[in-house]
């Protein structure tokens, strides 16, 4: 599975992509999410408060109770801020 | 009109020509169109805007067919720079095409609106050599809110 990181999240963790290959126990963002945290301290930081943090399941917007069962590409980033 | 409506994403480093924007909307009977600069807020020296290429440009393009579908648009476009930018500066342009004012007017409002919820881009700060990630604010998520 690969990983994107953007904005702070990017920044904390040090590293704007990264290929896992996560446990079969891995269901949704929010496992996902929580999974990573252990990765680094920068995951670490990064990850702390999931309520900060946002997703994409290939290049779609998706709550965090989304499956990630057969994603190809999911992005974790803050809240946009564009326009 | 929507069969052979017009439509325009371009995310880009180059400084936004509105002139040339706003003749390739020109069809119709009226174009309605918003300009978004730089602020100086804070006495912010630059912004710096990023994206996630493809995915960007994929919002873009729904919410330009969206609003085609929903006002019957002869013409849509919407334009974001990204990278690094002055105050001053264009940061994005909105546009609609319509056969009367209050389809292109609403039409607009719409794509600017909810281009700021549903597009990933993210802006940064820099302020006295320091930079900062700007935050979500809540009325953004409000006005985008009054179109779904």
């Amino acid at each position: 599975m690969q990983l994107l990181y953007f904005a702070w999240v990017r920044e904390r963790i040090g590293l704007g992509a990264e290929e896992v290959d996560p446990p079969v126990t891995i269901a949704t963002v929010a496992d996902l999410i929580a999974w990573l945290s252990s990765r680094s301290d920068g995951h670490a930081a990064a990850f702390a408060d999931p309520a900060r943090l946002r997703a994409a399941i290939d290049q779609a917007f998706v709550p965090l109770d989304t499956s990630v069962v057969g994603a190809r590409e999911v992005a974790i980033f803050p809240p946009v801020t564009g326009g | 009109m929507s069969d052979q409506a017009i439509i325009r994403v371009l995310v880009t480093t180059e400084a936004i020509d509105v002139a040339v924007e706003q003749i390739a909307l020109e069809q119709g009977g009226a174009v309605a169109t918003f300009t978004g600069l730089v602020r100086a807020d804070d006495g912010v020296a630059t912004l710096e805007l990023e994206h996630y290429p493809g995915a960007t440009e994929a919002a873009l393009t729904r919410l330009a067919e969206e609003a085609v579908e929903r006002w019957s648009l002869s013409a849509a476009s919407i334009i974001h720079r990204v990278g690094p930018m002055q105050p001053g500066e264009r940061i994005v342009f909105t546009g609609a095409a319509s056969a009367h004012r209050a389809a292109a007017l609403e039409a607009c409002a719409f794509l600017i609106d909810r281009l700021k919820t549903d597009a990933p881009f993210w802006k940064r700060e820099v302020v006295g050599g320091e930079g900062r990630w700007v935050e979500a604010r809540d009325s953004d998520d409000h006005a985008a809110d009054r179109w779904r």
